[in-house]
């Protein structure tokens, strides 16, 4: 009789950790509560740093899709049981599902911008988050984001809920730089009399092809980057946002006014991450994230046997970083289930 | 702008605020500023609101000023602080009202401060016991007088005489708020709707029946800031920290300006005078200024006080065209009487701001 492991999370680390098992023989169950797969996946429009359409990524995913996986989607989980090396999870509909090994793949969501009061995202107008950006290019390709708007100036903030003390995260969220770059230039694709100003406190492109990106996006598309932290956003009488930044190459203050602020919101564990690692008593980390048995050796199991970790429950991960680790747990999980 | 998202933010900083039976502590400098306010506070609450007040006339400086100005240390504030319980636990309360916004703020300070280093709380306690052979009980709890106004901002309303609406066109009078920073910016929790978005002096002006304008320098520093005036070298900073608000909020045409703490009213209507004499720019309609008034001076003309016992008389920007926005009735003639009805003598008018309805 093959074995069994149950995944929950259905986004880019659960699809590709269950298409990777399915293939070693295991037999798959997967447990999504939206009622599709693909996770944030769907919610991106083009990916960095070729920006190639995010679709591409998940019709790849979906095609690993096979026999020997059982999918479970608008499935939630209320209660996870193990005895004798089964683990045992009851859904809310009154299913029961066992399996001989558990993946942890429930990701992320964005910080919500509203904790940064400040910065008025849910009660002025014009600031959205890069969420949001992405949501409209998938919509409204065709649309100018600024429509009967004659100055199209758009400031752009780095690190909102990332390395920030007063916000509870001191982590980086790795991948709102490149984001932001990325996002710049495809306003400007959209918009070339747009003027787009990035607010940064550090420009970690640490990946290959992120630097370029960046000179790309001045020299080629003359966005401005300005090394300083937004202290306030403010609404003017006609909507228009005044912010106040320090330009901490200059040491000055600086006081501007934008039609457009887009927040870069960073990684926080998803309240479902949190959840069943309550359940299961896995370990979280300082900045809540889940810890890895070992962080550098043995980074997709936990101190639990049979309980393995996969994608951004471990903390901030790009696309690409995320299929490699969920192959690394399908090789881990195969490996425990011999 | 959309209010749900600022009521969202409201609901999350929700603070509790004693019923009855408070000590009263007042403010160093409010009686020479605004000397009708804290009267007019002691009034209401006993009289309109019956409710058990108490202060107690050896009641000293907290030392707030001097301790955010360097020349106190931290220590001699704790103490004077620890002083000041002492004569609330000897009077028999334990629910601490502090005038001024400074005072709330060290006060909060301290408390914090004393849960986290209870050590320090113990040390406060030995240097009492050496300097006065006191004791004191930590206060249940600590409120500002905005804060108890506006707790009971509704019954004012049920009392009122007058509400915030212009009696000539029916609409609601237009109004900025300013709060002061010790009041919530050092910590956000322990004022009525946070630090970004505050909603003590907010809730006040919606239920007297005003509007309160949101403009872009709201968050700004009203002038005082302390060093920014209390070094005389850094006036400038000062004055041009209060003219950037006045710039910001001309636009909105507000009716006035309501604040909670002994600085801002100070420098937000006084330095309307200096501006106007130094650029001969005012600000309001007819070149009279936007009036300043301090919470307890608005709540004693919705409750129909007179304004001249209201003290509205040593405001340099005058009060009268609110007054009569209003619809209050007041008599000129009496503003510069004493209450013996004896002649003060009138104030030189100013160059530029009409200080006078006629000029003098």
């Amino acid at each position: 009789m093959s074995k069994t492991a149950i995944i929950i999370g259905g986004g880019t680390a659960g699809m590709e950790t269950a298409s990777q098992l399915a293939r070693l023989g295991v037999e798959v169950d997967l447990i999504e509560k939206q009622p599709h797969l693909g996770g944030h996946l769907k919610n991106w429009d083009r990916l960095f740093p070729n920006r190639r359409n995010s679709d591409e990524v998940f019709d790849y995913l979906e095609k690993g899709m096979n026999d020997g996986i059982s999918l479970h989607l608008n499935a939630e989980i209320s209660n996870i049981r193990k005895s004798e090396e089964k683990f045992t999870i009851a859904l809310q509909d009154g299913k029961e599902l066992q399996s001989d090994a558990l993946v942890i793949a429930t990701g992320y969501e964005v910080f919500d911008a509203r904790k940064k009061e400040e910065y008025g995202y849910g009660i002025y107008d014009n600031v959205i988050t890069s969420v949001e950006l992405e949501e409209f290019f998938r919509s409204n390709k065709q649309k100018n984001l600024l429509e009967g708007v004659a100055s199209k100036r758009i400031g752009i903030i780095h690190c909102v809920g990332s390395r920030d003390e007063k916000a509870g995260n001191l982590y980086c969220s790795k991948l709102c730089c490149v984001t932001g770059v990325k996002q710049a230039i495809e306003i400007k694709e959209l918009m070339p009399d747009a003027e787009i100003f990035c607010f940064y406190m550090d420009l970690r492109m640490f990946d290959r092809h992120f630097e370029e990106m960046y000179y790309e996006a001045q020299e080629k598309w003359g966005i401005q980057f300005i090394r300083g932290r937004l202290s306030e956003a403010s609404e003017n009488t006609d909507h228009t946002l005044l912010v106040k930044v320090e330009d901490t190459l200059t040491g000055l203050p600086l006081k501007m006014k934008v039609d457009l602020l887009i927040l870069l919101v960073g990684f926080v564990p998803s309240p479902e991450t949190r959840r069943l690692a309550a359940m299961l008593g896995l370990k979280e980390g300082d900045d809540r994230f889940l810890c890895p048995a070992d962080e550098h050796t043995i980074t997709n199991s936990t101190e639990i046997p049979g309980v393995f970790l996969a994608g951004t429950v471990k903390g901030p991960a790009g696309i690409a970083n995320t299929i490699t680790d969920a192959r690394a747990t399908a090789i881990q999980v195969a490996d425990y289930l011999k | 702008m959309k209010i749900e998202g600022k009521q969202n933010i409201w609901k999350e900083y929700q603070k509790e605020i004693a019923e009855d039976h408070f000590f009263y502590v007042r403010s160093c400098v409010r009686q020479n500023f605004f000397p009708g306010s804290e009267k007019t506070f002691l009034r209401i609450l006993q009289y309109e609101l019956k409710k058990d007040l108490f202060e107690n006339p050896s009641h000293t400086t907290c030392s707030g000023i001097g301790y955010h100005t360097d020349i106190i240390p931290f220590e001699t504030s704790m103490t004077m602080v620890a002083r000041q319980f002492a004569l609330m636990t000897e009077a028999g309360y334990e629910n601490l009202v502090t005038s001024c916004i400074t005072s709330f703020g060290l006060y909060s300070e301290v408390l914090e401060t004393w849960h986290h280093f209870p050590e320090l709380e113990e040390k406060t306690r030995q240097f009492l016991r050496k300097a006065t052979g006191r004791e004191f009980k930590k206060p249940a709890n600590v409120s500002h007088a905005s804060d108890i106004i506006f707790k009971f901002r509704k019954e004012i309303a049920e009392k009122s005489k007058y509400s915030l609406v212009n009696k000539d066109t029916g609409k609601p009078l237009r109004v900025v708020e300013h709060i002061g920073c010790h009041y919530s910016k050092m910590f956000p929790s322990k004022g009525i709707g946070g630090a970004e978005y505050p909603y003590v002096l907010v809730g006040m002006i919606e239920d007297w029946g005003g509007e309160v304008i949101d403009y872009p320098e709201r968050r700004h520093c009203c002038g005082f800031g302390f060093r920014q005036y209390l070094v005389q070298a850094n006036r400038g900073f000062s004055i041009s920290c209060s003219k950037k608000k006045f710039d910001s909020m001309e636009p909105y045409k507000p009716d006035m300006i309501l604040t909670n703490c002994p600085g801002c009213p100070m420098f937000l209507d006084r330095w309307q005078y200096a501006i106007s004499e130094m650029e001969g720019k005012t600000y309001g309609e007819n070149n009279q200024g936007i009036p300043v008034l301090t919470y307890e001076e608005l709540a004693g003309l919705v409750l129909g006080y007179n304004p001249w016992d209201l003290g509205l008389q040593v405001h340099q920007v005058p009060a009268e065209p609110l007054l009569d926005k209003m619809g209050i009735p007041y008599d000129p003639e009496m503003k510069f009487r004493g209450a013996d009805g004896q002649d003060l003598g009138k104030p030189e008018a100013p160059t530029t701001l009409k200080f006078y309805a006629k000029e003098v």
